[in-house]
């Protein structure tokens, strides 16, 4: 996702006008849910916030450098849009208390289009190495619980998940995502 | 206004090719202009001291570099603050540190060797802060002018960051006028200019760096 979305900021940035298009479009439906989710189902408000950060996107378009990741420079937009809006109206919206630290998060690395591309890659691994990985890496269970649930021994477990972190790097550099 | 139609109205009107902009040849300028302008203040309001002498003297050179090594800082922390999601590399905040431990350091060798209380208030303890700090209000002006035409998103650090830049290049103008000479002096009112010029930095930013 990070991929496709990068290439078409680049496009845009070169003025390719179909690539702006299907870019802000693809923007609006991730913002949408993103917006939704921390305003507690408020979507009109989250709309409004969709819009302005579209129209952000566009009118900073020259401040994303090609090197860097495209995702984060956008969710920055919307998480800054989004505490602006709160901060003018005072603060006095409501977010759940279970959302607050989305909130606050200054990087969710998870966000988005990141999540599909490590959901995408772990996908490409053998179903027990997948689930050992997750529950490692992603769902930050001990290297006992994730090799006990696996049903294997805590040395075979560390190295398939070893093993399985190394094809990942190479997947990854392969495709240069 | 329909989402759909936004996008549409926004192909239709504006989809012109943009060139990346490297945030530090907006800040950079931008700094060198507002840093002109401060020297043509300090000319006609203060003057400058004989510049040949001081220039042979080491305590000129070591308030010239503490400016500096302030405003490179600040640079550094400014630079990537400029962008959506940029946060400030630990270069920054590494250099800032260095130069105020090195000066207090050089202070506290100073004051070993004796000298009292005069080594730290000098003659000018009284307006010194405050004057590196009317020197800063046109760089911090012309740097906040240039991150407008960016886009920050963590203003009140972004703020802070330009403070920091403008407080040192605002030290190097002073410098040219002032002529304390102690590094006890430097290392607190010096110093404190700097502070506050971060400080005001960081309540002004969310202010003044919207967009």
């Amino acid at each position: 996702m990070e991929a496709q979305l990068k290439a078409l900021m680049v496009a845009t940035q070169a003025g390719d006008r179909s690539a702006q298009t299907q870019l802000l479009t693809l923007l609006a439906g991730r913002l949408r849910a993103f917006f939704c989710r921390r305003l507690a189902g408020d979507l009109s408000q989250a709309e409004d916030l969709v819009q302005e950060t579209l129209l952000a996107i566009h009118m900073k378009r020259a401040t994303y450098d090609p090197k860097l990741a495209f995702t984060p420079w956008a969710y920055a937009i919307a998480r800054y849009k989004l505490i602006d809006s709160i901060r003018r109206s005072g603060g006095r919206r409501s977010i759940a208390l279970e959302d607050a630290g989305d909130l606050l998060a200054d990087d969710n690395p998870e966000e988005g289009a990141v999540r599909q591309d490590v959901a995408n890659l772990l996908n490409r691994l053998p179903t027990r190495q997948r689930t050992l990985l997750r529950d490692v890496k992603l769902h930050g269970l001990s290297m006992e619980e994730a090799a006990e649930r696996a049903g294997m021994s805590v040395t075979a477990a560390k190295v398939s998940v070893h093993r399985g972190m190394k094809r990942l790097m190479k997947e990854v550099s392969d495709e240069d995502l | 206004m329909k989402t759909s139609e936004l996008i549409e109205a926004l192909a239709a009107t504006d989809s012109a090719p943009v060139r990346p902009i490297a945030p530090a040849r907006r800040l950079v300028p931008a700094a060198f202009v507002g840093a002109l302008a401060s020297l043509v203040i300090l000319v006609l309001w203060l003057g400058l001291q004989p510049l040949d002498e001081a220039a042979q003297t080491s305590w000129f050179w070591m308030k010239a570099g503490y400016g500096v090594a302030a405003a490179l800082a600040g640079l550094a922390l400014t630079l990537p603050l400029s962008r959506p999601g940029g946060r400030p590399g630990a270069a920054g905040f590494l250099l800032a540190a260095a130069a105020l431990a090195t000066i207090w350091m050089m202070a506290m060798h100073r004051v070993m060797g004796g000298g009292g209380r005069g080594l730290w208030l000098g003659h000018t303890w009284m307006v010194c802060p405050w004057r590196i700090i009317a020197l800063a209000a046109p760089i911090w002006v012309a740097a906040v002018l240039a991150m407008r035409s960016l886009a920050p998103t963590r203003l009140a650090m972004a703020g802070a960051a330009t403070g920091l830049l403008a407080g040192g290049l605002s030290v190097v103008v002073y410098g040219l006028y002032c002529q304390e000479s102690a590094a006890p002096f430097v290392a607190v009112w010096y110093s404190l200019g700097l502070a506050v010029s971060v400080a005001a930095g960081a309540v002004l930013g969310p202010r003044l760096l919207r967009w």
